[in-house]
């Protein structure tokens, strides 16, 4: 049945003719807010560059006035040095080999090579650039980012309650994190990493373990 | 002196020509106009827009206090309406401090465009209400504004 207005086939479905076609394993979800909107909520670990997305992407090389970072997907992406708040040709910023940046994409599809971008629309980072000193960078399936990133994640809620930290996520499965001492950074790395797979009566159990000590 | 008019009208009769062969020439789909199909559905290959999701840049117990301002930033416009409906919690100034401010604004201000003979009694009500407050009964004579005295004769 043709539903009234526009609705949104997210990734996972594609259109065929008057139908749709599911291209990917997974739970189908629907959102009525907005238009409705349908999607599989597949797992993968592979990232694929999607336009709109942020990602943490790593310095490889820098080409002239463009840098290129890798993001986990086929190809390396591009970044042009003017794409940061308040660089001009003359004001370039500070960016070496082997630095963290996140930004989001404003071109990927499968025919380009995906470029990034440190601002946004209206011309300000708003918290997108080089991801500063110390830390910690480590991979996760991209299934765990999304319900780290959903609204009132209890895992973020009972984390935030343990100590102070700094906490970067981006969706092509790549977390920073940075705590006060190397340990707490370390604990907090492997419990992201663990709650993958554990209960939330397992994951409260290892915090308040945690706690107690 | 027809020869130009001569002129114009074989060159038109030239372009004509010209123009009816180069149309014969041209192709054209011998098929009846396909009808476009609204399409009702849109693809969409992000989850950003499918799901809510949060914005990645977050720190706690003040850790990065600008990533913290920015997290309720970020956070705040996607729950736009629901701030709309809070209205009376979202005032930074509550509706009492307002009133107490326009009250001693009013006096302030008002004192300025005083003449000077208002402004001396405003001044000794300010230092008589200092002082004492129990013998005000003496004090509404003094108080009360010094009228013209017919000399007497």
């Amino acid at each position: 049945a043709a539903p009234q207005g526009r609705l949104l086939c997210g990734p996972g479905l594609r259109r065929s003719g008057a139908g749709l076609l599911v291209t990917k394993c997974g739970l189908l979800r629907h959102r009525p807010a907005g238009g409705g909107a349908y999607w599989v909520d597949s797992q993968q670990k592979r990232y694929v560059p999607v336009k709109g997305d942020h990602v943490i992407g790593i310095v490889t090389a820098k080409a002239g006035d463009v840098f290129r970072l890798d993001v986990g997907g086929s190809e390396p992406a591009s970044l042009s040095y003017l794409a940061f708040e308040g660089a001009t040709k003359r004001n370039r910023p500070n960016v070496q080999v082997g630095d963290l940046i996140y930004g989001q994409f404003v071109v990927a599809n499968k025919d380009m090579e995906p470029e990034m971008v440190c601002i946004d629309s209206s011309g300000k980072s708003s918290g997108m650039g080089i991801i500063g000193q110390d830390g910690f960078l480590f991979k996760v399936s991209l299934g765990l980012i999304r319900k780290l990133l959903a609204p009132k994640c209890e895992i973020i809620q009972e984390l935030s309650q343990l100590y102070p930290f700094e906490l970067v996520l981006g969706m092509n499965g790549r977390i920073w994190v940075k705590a006060k001492t190397v340990q707490q950074t370390l604990i907090i790395v492997n419990i992201l990493e663990a709650c993958e797979y554990m209960t939330a009566e397992q994951r409260r159990q290892a915090l308040a373990k945690l706690s107690g000590n | 002196f027809m020869q130009r008019g001569l002129d114009s009208q074989t060159k038109k009769q030239l372009e004509e020509e010209e123009k009816k062969i180069i149309s014969e020439e041209h192709w054209y789909l011998d098929v009846p106009d396909l009808k476009e199909k609204e399409s009702c559905i849109i693809e969409e290959r992000s989850f950003l827009r499918c799901e809510d999701l949060v914005y990645g840049r977050m720190s706690f117990k003040g850790f990065n206090p600008e990533i913290e301002k920015l997290m309720i930033k970020m956070n705040s416009k996607c729950k736009e309406e629901e701030i709309e409906e809070d209205d009376k919690m979202e005032a930074d100034v509550s509706d009492e401090e307002m009133a107490r401010r326009y009250e001693t604004l009013v006096g302030t201000i008002g004192k300025k465009f005083l003449r000077k003979r208002d402004q001396r009694v405003l001044k000794d009500d300010d230092e008589d209400d200092e002082v004492e407050e129990g013998n005000s009964n003496i004090r509404p004579s003094k108080r009360a504004k010094k009228m013209f005295l017919k000399p007497q004769d």
